[in-house]
């Protein structure tokens, strides 16, 4: 399996990409900036207006590297592919899944019970070293979420499981406060808010989960799944469900640590953020480097796989539970086995 | 049999290899870009390798796209020479030339491939093709193969098995072999996870007992030493 999958960023207006020999070479206002072999690219992120050229576009596509194109909020835009990877017949299988209500709710409820239980494990963890008058929020909710990981196991239909699910994340976020350190203390968080977010926090969760499902629907697409139908979430035109649906276990690991060290470290502190008059809040374009960087970094950390029993770096996770997904779908698994931290 | 369906001379070497590489690479078309970048390589590699080039008297065409309509199989041979031969109509013999990266030992594999190439040459040119060879690059080394009726009979009932692996458009499971650990499509395949090797219901069961085993105290499932 690819063992460098880099995310080529861009983040200046008006960047210039274009294909020498097998190299994507980044120009910034007529100065060269870097140069990066096509074959250590996973995908390509712009987040600032860029310019590439149709060589290059060809290039990728041939290579199945993505190429993807984010607002400046970090609103997801378009993305750039070739024609779906693998096979028809897998896709077929996965539509058929989905519309099978004891499959679907099978999926469904695997993928919860590991992002609970990844949610518990990230606030049992936080727990150790948090300061005394911290712990009894992480404490309570972090016993709640046991108790949403027992009413999934018994959980029979579809429709309680996304009750659990919205219950468990709710609970969660209700103890996210007692996170943070120090002078991250100055950040405010009442609950989880988007479409604008309108605190920092809100800010740099939405744009970590931006990050993380693209990286989940490249990998879905890199296995033959469409990552627009989903299990756990329900189709809906322009949504990646099934990224959704991959990301649900790793959203709390993956972003949410990543979040939580950036501030507590205060590599990232409340004048990061700029807030528009209608109140919504941005990330300021240094803020959004240091956040990318942070992230390509924690992509690099290697991890042991629960399921698969070796070691492996969080940049391949997504991969390899697409993998599991399709082997569970080809009825190679009797079931999906989320990611969990241990 | 689909009148559509075709197997590519590659499929062959996998088949031989393993039937559910076979099927991941050619049944679920696994692993594109990377099949796609390492036969590029490959193709550049034979253009530069050295020592093989047209002795005197024989013409030599290099990637010939070949294929049989008997046997619905189609794909290219890296090398045909072409030897004179006064008792073939065309007064050349083909003699196709299958070119191997490593020092590796011929294998059935590689005869069969090669083998194939000669099926097809036989039915587009019409004439015999009693032999070939493998080149091992390494070594500038050639060994003959000759194409018996042994050889015919195995090279024609792997195209068989393939083509029943397409029909049924099937990934078989076999089960983990030593031989896993040098295939390049291991880590897609997961041998030690498939084949009901490891249950998914087992690890769920257990996540949920660890995570919520203990839900009256808050010492945690698994007992963390900084835990009081």
């Amino acid at each position: 399996m690819t063992t460098a999958l880099n995310t080529l960023f861009i983040t200046a207006e008006g960047t210039r990409l274009n294909k020498e020999g097998e190299c994507v070479v980044v120009t910034i206002q007529e100065e060269k900036k870097a140069e990066v072999p096509l074959r250590h690219l996973r995908s390509v992120v712009c987040l600032a207006r860029a310019w590439l050229t149709p060589e290059l576009m060809e290039s990728c596509v041939e290579a199945g590297i993505h190429v993807s194109f984010f607002g400046m909020t970090g609103r997801f835009l378009a993305r750039v592919e070739g024609l779906p990877g693998g096979n028809v017949l897998l896709r077929r299988q996965q539509f058929r899944a989905a519309d099978d209500p004891g499959v679907t709710l099978r999926l469904a409820r695997a993928i919860v019970v590991g992002k609970v239980a990844n949610a518990r494990q990230f606030l049992q963890h936080a727990r150790r070293d948090a300061a005394e008058e911290a712990r009894l929020p992480l404490e309570e909710a972090s016993r709640r979420l046991s108790e949403h990981l027992r009413a999934l196991e018994r959980a029979e239909e579809l429709d309680p499981v996304r009750g659990l699910e919205g219950i468990a994340a709710r609970d969660y976020f209700e103890a996210f406060p007692a996170l943070l350190k120090g002078d991250a203390r100055r950040f405010s968080f009442d609950g989880r808010n988007r479409r604008p977010p309108r605190d920092p926090l809100n800010a740099l969760l939405s744009f970590g989960y931006a990050l993380l499902a693209q990286d989940c629907a490249g990998a879905l697409a890199g296995v033959g799944l469409d990552p627009a139908v989903g299990f756990l979430h329900e189709d809906r035109p322009g949504r990646l469900s099934l990224a959704l649906d991959l990301m649900e276990e790793l959203r709390s690991p993956v972003v949410d640590r990543l979040v939580l060290s950036l501030v507590n470290r205060a590599q990232l502190k409340p004048e990061d953020f700029k807030t528009e008059a209608a109140g919504a809040v941005l990330l300021k374009d240094d803020a959004r480097k240091t956040f990318l960087v942070a992230y390509q970094n924690a992509k690099q950390g290697s991890v042991q796989h629960p399921f698969l029993g070796q070691q492996t770096t969080w940049g391949l996770v997504p991969h390899l539970q697409a993998l599991l997904l399709a082997r569970t779908l080809r009825g190679e698994l009797d079931g999906y086995p989320p990611f969990t931290v241990r | 049999m689909s009148g559509e369906q075709w197997v590519s001379l590659s499929a062959l070497q996998h088949l031989l290899y393993c039937e559910r590489q076979a099927a991941l690479i050619h049944v679920e078309q696994l692993w594109r870009e990377d099949v796609n970048t390492a036969s590029g390589r490959l193709l550049h590699e034979r253009v530069d390798l050295p020592g093989h080039d047209a002795r005197p008297g024989r013409r030599v065409e290099r990637a010939v796209r070949l294929g049989s309509e008997r046997l619905r199989i189609s794909g290219r041979a890296d090398l045909v020479e072409y030897h004179p031969d006064a008792t073939c109509p065309t007064g050349w013999r083909p003699f196709p030339v299958e070119v191997k990266r490593a020092r590796r030992k011929s294998s059935e594999a590689d005869r069969v491939q090669l083998c194939a190439q000669a099926l097809c040459l036989e039915e587009m040119l019409g004439v015999e093709v009693p032999e070939g060879a493998l080149y091992f690059g390494a070594q500038h080394r050639r060994q003959a193969v000759t194409f018996d009726s042994a050889l015919r009979a195995r090279t024609e009932e792997a195209i068989a098995r393939m083509h029943g692996l397409l029909a049924q458009r099937r990934v078989p499971l076999v089960p983990r072999a030593p031989k896993c650990e040098a295939c390049s499509l291991e880590p897609l395949c997961l041998p030690h996870v498939t084949a009901g090797q490891r249950r998914v219901s087992d690890y769920l069961r257990q996540l949920v007992e660890q995570e919520a085993g203990d839900r009256a105290g808050m010492s945690g499932a698994r007992g963390d030493p900084g835990d009081p």
